[in-house]
């Protein structure tokens, strides 16, 4: 399960962060900064690569001794970022496919409601705004510790 | 097929809505409800380019954007496909569309040549969204020469 997820926007700037264990959140705000200059790296490199199909899905960025840290990046640049925990060895490439599925599916729906400015942080304070896109990420983060 | 013209419905209410108040506002009132129209387009197209290339790969460049944009958008929005695509290399693009649906019921020929702008608004604001999201900032204009067909002219703006 998920530790913390981050969704980022074209100009790089956070529309939605969050993580489980709620002390020591600055760590992960901190980790998934600098992930974005390995995400940056990853989308240039396959520019220049003469590669004829380009996935949106980025794979690990970069293993730390504690977590490890995936990215996916959508056709609007709008760039999602996972931290999992590495002791929970059990997380297949499949199931980190399908979180990051479910979540740009919840982006869209987000995306296509009618209040939602596309710019803003996405919160669940107006009533139903954000706050499916919130329950789909609890579901994807809980069970840790 | 009842969906496609439910759209087609929707955007002729939505035009004569605007010109109801005042069927005569003059140029500024006019450039106005163009306005509106072409910003309801605009949302439309920034919710629609996020949705619709969920299951594509990712575009390589500008040209794919376009030819996403002739095929898929076009496709989902109007049950067909753009009839041509034409660029300088430079960042102009004329998308031709020989038959368009939002202008058929209306006439063929040059019967209501001066209507037609109001008819197209909104399907610029759609292009300019879709490009918006898809990372490319761009101006969008329709012109009419003879109904239904109707070329809609996109430059990218370079900063």
């Amino acid at each position: 399960m998920a530790v913390c997820v981050a969704v980022i926007a074209k100009e790089n700037y956070p529309l939605y962060i969050r993580s489980t264990p709620t002390e020591n959140e600055l760590k992960f705000h901190y980790m998934v900064h600098t992930s974005l200059d390995v995400v940056d790296e990853k989308i240039s490199a396959m520019g220049k690569a003469l590669v004829d199909q380009r996935e949106l899905y980025l794979g690990l960025l970069y293993p730390t001794e504690d977590y490890k840290v995936y990215g996916y990046v959508t056709n609007s640049k709008v760039k999602f970022v996972m931290v999992v925990d590495s002791s929970n060895t059990a997380l297949r490439d499949n199931e980190i496919r399908s979180m990051f599925r479910k979540l740009h599916n919840s982006y869209t729906d987000v995306m296509c409601n009618p209040f939602y400015n596309p710019g803003d942080r996405i919160q669940s304070r107006f009533v139903s705004l954000g706050r499916a896109f919130d329950n789909m990420v609890t579901s994807m983060m809980i069970q840790v510790c | 097929m009842a969906d496609a013209v439910l759209f087609e419905f929707l955007h002729t209410e939505m035009v004569a809505e605007l010109w109801a108040h005042d069927p005569d506002p003059g140029p500024g009132g006019q450039n106005m409800n163009l306005s509106v129209l072409e910003s309801m387009g605009f949302r439309v197209g920034q919710a629609l380019g996020e949705r619709l290339p969920r299951e594509m790969l990712a575009f390589r460049e500008e040209l794919d954007v376009l030819k996403f944009l002739c095929k898929d958008l076009w496709l989902a929005a109007f049950q067909k496909q753009m009839d041509s695509l034409r660029t300088n290399h430079q960042g102009t693009y004329v998308l031709q569309d020989n038959s368009f649906p939002l202008l058929l019921p209306m006439a063929a020929g040059l019967q209501y040549l001066e209507e037609a702008p109001k008819f197209l608004a909104f399907t610029c604001g759609l292009l300019r969204g879709a490009l918006c999201t898809l990372g490319i900032e761009s101006v969008v204009t329709a012109s009419v020469a003879a109904l239904p067909g109707c070329k809609f002219q996109v430059v990218i703006q370079n900063s």
